[in-house]
């Protein structure tokens, strides 16, 4: 049995449009189910293994981003969707926009388009999920580590 | 024959209750015209909190939860050695109150409004409980569970009022909406997870192993209704707690969540029309 069996996810909309929240919530509804895969939308950073955020950030949500990634228990994974996510999009010069979400957390799968479809959004998903297994490991690892 | 009964429920209802939550969710996706997850999905998530890093807020926590698990387990071995009936359900509400004291402990404002809220679920359905019991004493001459599943008639000939009552109330216990208030299996909730919003990683494993061990055993007294002493009766309990769990997930997929206030009120007053007047008439008739 592997972690990526039930990968459990949270959504946190930075500053987008709107449009790929809609798409992240299309995924959950009848046509994409992503249920088949044991993905859950929790809400609640402490039992969330992915950490989906869609929309750049800005100077105000910066500490909520930081705050509710710090609440994560490892192993985690953080998921940019859509453009704004990744690099800022259309607002990236923007005075109040700091740029994508890899100015704040490291972020392991970026997943484009305007708006992220819900096929990229899954695929996304998936990857992220392989993700999980193997940072499982690494912490395996150094817990063995600090226990020589 | 009554201590096998009891290690049976300690080793086999963990399977049967993840069993239960995985038809549970299948079913419910069917029921929203989803694929749903595979039936082993609950052992995944098992599997995966177990293995996940805990961030522990307070180490009282920790114990209480631990408390919840213990007196759940006993009062499920209580149950199925055929022990005292009232004891089950006091060691059940025990049980209840370490978990909320274990939500109030992590000082979280979302955790506490989870803890209050399951208080004013307990004040709801504790009242069809205890009547529930009485129902049963009235019905069989004791209070012992191992009378009560041998007598010469099913209780529910008796009892059809304060069986409805039960898997009323059992809403509230399986946490199904429209009574899911102080934490919810679902996705829509306004409190992010209620009483276990403070809970993480191994600790939260143990409060879902509890819960499968708690909704065996509830599900186990629906059974009870059905049962006396020949064979074919446990064909008709399996039967009668099937068809009671498929109404439960019926209403929670079709009701939306209640306020407090509705659900006290409604809960009690089937507790009182149907518990009351079936004990009632039940009074009369055997005088």
């Amino acid at each position: 049995m592997k972690v990526s069996k039930s990968p459990w996810m949270l959504h946190y909309d930075g500053s987008s449009c709107n449009g790929c929240d809609i798409e992240v919530l299309a995924c959950t509804m009848p046509r994409f189910d992503v249920e088949r895969f044991g993905v859950i939308n929790t809400g609640n950073p402490k039992h969330a293994d992915i950490l989906m955020i869609t929309g750049g950030i800005n100077a105000q949500n910066r500490p909520v981003v930081e705050q509710i990634y710090s609440q994560m228990p490892s192993p985690k994974v953080v998921v940019a969707v859509g453009i704004c996510a990744c690099n800022g999009g259309v607002f990236k010069d923007c005075y109040n926009i700091l740029g994508g979400v890899d100015t704040v957390l490291p972020v392991d799968i970026y997943v484009p388009g305007c708006a992220a479809r819900p096929e990229a959004i899954i695929d996304g998903v998936v990857k992220a999920v392989a993700l999980l297994d193997e940072k499982r490991k690494t912490m395996r690892e150094d817990k063995k580590e600090e226990g020589q | 024959m009554s201590w096998i009964l009891a290690i049976g429920f300690f080793i086999l209802a963990p399977l049967i209750g993840g069993l239960l939550e995985g038809a549970d969710r299948v079913l419910c996706a069917r029921m929203q015209g989803r694929q749903g997850p595979p039936l082993l999905q609950p052992f995944y998530d098992m599997f995966k909190l177990i293995n996940k890093q805990s961030v522990v807020v307070n180490n009282v926590q920790d114990v209480l939860v631990c408390g919840f698990l213990i007196f759940v387990v006993f009062a499920g071995l209580l149950f199925y050695w055929g022990g005292d009936i009232l004891l089950v359900f006091f060691a059940l509400t025990l049980a209840e109150i370490f978990f909320i004291m274990s939500s109030c402990s992590a000082n979280s404002p979302y955790s506490s409004m989870g803890a209050q809220r399951e208080l004013l679920q307990n004040m709801a359905y504790e009242p069809m409980i205890l009547l529930a019991a009485i129902g049963f004493y009235l019905a069989t001459n004791s209070f012992n569970v191992k009378e009560i599943a041998t007598s010469s008639v099913p209780s529910i000939v008796y009892l059809p009022g304060i069986f409805v009552g039960y898997v009323f109330i059992l809403v509230i216990k399986l946490r199904k909406s429209p009574f899911d208030l102080s934490t919810s299996h679902h996705a829509h909730q306004e409190m992010v997870r209620g009483l276990t919003t403070e809970l993480s990683g191994n600790v939260l494993a143990i409060v879902s192993l509890a819960e499968w061990y708690e909704n065996v055993l509830l599900v186990s007294v629906i059974g009870l209704f059905f049962i006396n002493g020949t064979w074919w009766s446990i064909l008709l309990a399996i039967l009668g707690c099937a068809i009671a769990y498929f109404v439960i997930v019926l209403v929670d997929n079709v009701f939306p969540r209640v306020k407090w206030d509705v659900m006290m009120k409604s809960t009690w007053v089937v507790t009182l029309v149907a518990g009351g007047i079936n004990l009632m008439i039940m009074e009369l008739l055997t005088r």
